[in-house]
């Protein structure tokens, strides 16, 4: 076990394709949904508990040894935006190429052959930690906090909002990450013991409906 | 099951030279350059002249729209199955350069529906001068100025002026309009680059893209040697 490898994973300059995602924050910026720090905190606190505590369940499971393309179904369950789904697989797709040129392991290759346009990227994610030697915790923690840095770097763009302010937004954030990362440790442990309904489903259906929408807007800055 | 993809062979990992049956790959070609100096334009003729003689794919990199896809597709310099674009989170730069995995996903989906191809040509929505291409997307870049973007930026060198493998300086036939002095152009570029090459070239006339189609063959000739 190689804590270290969390920061690398964890950094946002980890060349996994996230950098062209705004996690929902651009059509809640053209909404008016997102226009300031306090509203990004709120968008954010929304997602962190909702996709964030789902995402950061299954890359726990994944991180923890369970089945990953049983995993990868689940996520499908719990996806329920094609769009999105489109885009899960598509970020799994690229973290997998960049997982497997950092940490290569025979699971990665498997998962790789047996879903080569991408599995989910939570599970990829989970996965990814587990070949760096990392804990299902620290998988959780690195999904959780994917799920809110990827729309505060896009609002910083977006609306040219102040990085400081959008950074502070993370930085009052972590307790409940702390939170949301142990709940979905717990949830995966139960998993491995109850079977995969144990994994939580939370979902945010403004975020799906908005994704939908996005995805045929002829003109926008990010992919999702 | 997962519900809406196909199947098809394992991914490569990187930007390794060979396919997995050992075989070269496609030579990757990047072009960057400022907005507007004519990197769009250059692709299309580029396919116009190769297009018979070689399996090519081209993908974009647009700022926020798929505008260069679009327009490649509407003059059909190639089928549309041939072009990607791929979008870069208002950061063509991050895509070509720092976090280059959406643009080899294009690459490798472009092998898989129409491969084996012998080229492929990565463009960049130009944002500013200092953008490069990341060695792991591709195996050489052309960088595309022009004349009316002032003839002082040869002078002001960066590091695509610098150490592009190919310089185009475009637009040749507005130098008279726009009082752009071509030989000064030169001798900066000289001064910049040393012995790498520089093309001068105005799409406007017939088959202004020459310069560009001789570096491009031979590279392709080196490569597949
Ligand atoms: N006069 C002249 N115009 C050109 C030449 N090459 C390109 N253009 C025009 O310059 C504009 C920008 O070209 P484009 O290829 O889209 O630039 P890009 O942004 O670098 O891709 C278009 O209107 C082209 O038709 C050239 O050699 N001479
Ligand atoms: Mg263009």
């Amino acid at each position: 076990m190689n804590r270290a490898a969390l920061l690398v994973l964890a950094d946002g300059r980890f060349p996994a394709g996230g950098h062209a995602h705004s996690g929902g924050a651009e059509p809640a910026v053209r909404a008016g949904r997102i226009h300031d720090a306090r509203s990004l905190a709120a968008f954010c606190r929304g997602r962190l508990h909702t996709t964030g505590l789902t995402a950061a369940a299954l890359a726990a499971a994944a991180a923890g040894g369970l089945d990953p393309l049983e995993l990868d179904e689940a996520a499908d369950a719990r996806t329920p935006s094609p769009a999105l789904r489109a885009t899960a697989r598509k970020l799994g797709r690229q973290l997998m190429r960049a997982a497997r040129a950092t940490w290569p392991s025979g699971e990665l290759d498997a998962l790789a052959a047996a879903r080569p346009r991408g599995a989910h990227q939570p599970v990829v994610l989970g996965l990814t930690a587990r070949s760096a030697g990392l804990a299902p915790e620290d998988a959780a923690y690195c999904a959780g906090y994917e799920t809110v840095s990827g729309p505060a770097t896009a609002a910083v763009r977006l609306l040219s909002l102040d990085p400081f302010e959008a950074t502070a937004v993370l930085a009052r954030l972590a307790p409940e990450l702390d939170r949301v990362a142990g709940r979905a440790a717990e949830l995966a442990g139960r998993a491995a013991r109850e079977g995969l309904d144990a994994l939580p489903a939370a979902s945010a259906p403004l975020l799906d409906i908005t994704a939908e929408a996005h995805a045929g807007w002829p003109v926008r800055l990010f992919a999702s | 099951m997962h519900l809406d993809h196909s199947h098809s062979g394992p991914a490569a990992v990187s930007a390794d030279a060979l396919r997995p049956d050992g075989r070269r790959r496609a030579l990757r070609i990047g072009l960057g350059g400022p907005v507007g100096s004519g990197k769009t334009a250059t692709v299309a003729a580029l396919c116009r002249t190769l297009r018979d003689r070689l399996s090519l794919a081209v993908v974009t990199n647009d700022i926020y729209t798929r505008e260069d896809a679009e327009f490649l597709l509407r003059h059909a310099v190639l089928p549309p199955e041939r072009i990607q674009a791929v979008e870069t989170g208002a950061c063509p730069h991050t895509a070509i350069r720092d976090d280059i995995s959406a643009n080899l996903e294009a690459v490798e989906d472009l092998e898989d529906a129409v491969g084996p191809l012998d080229l492929i040509l990565v463009e960049s929505g130009g944002d500013n001068l200092t953008a490069t291409f990341s060695k792991g997307l591709v195996d050489a870049q052309i960088f595309v100025i022009d004349v009316a973007g002032g003839d002082d930026i040869p002078r002001k060198g960066g590091p695509g002026v610098t150490t592009a493998d190919l310089l185009v300086i475009n637009k040749t036939d507005l130098a008279p309009y726009v009082g752009s002095d071509l030989g000064r152009m030169a001798r900066d570029a000289k001064e910049q680059r040393g012995e790498l090459p520089v093309a001068f070239t105005s799409l406007t006339g017939e088959d202004g893209v020459r310069p560009v189609t001789d570096w491009v063959l031979a590279r392709l000739a080196a490569w597949t040697a």
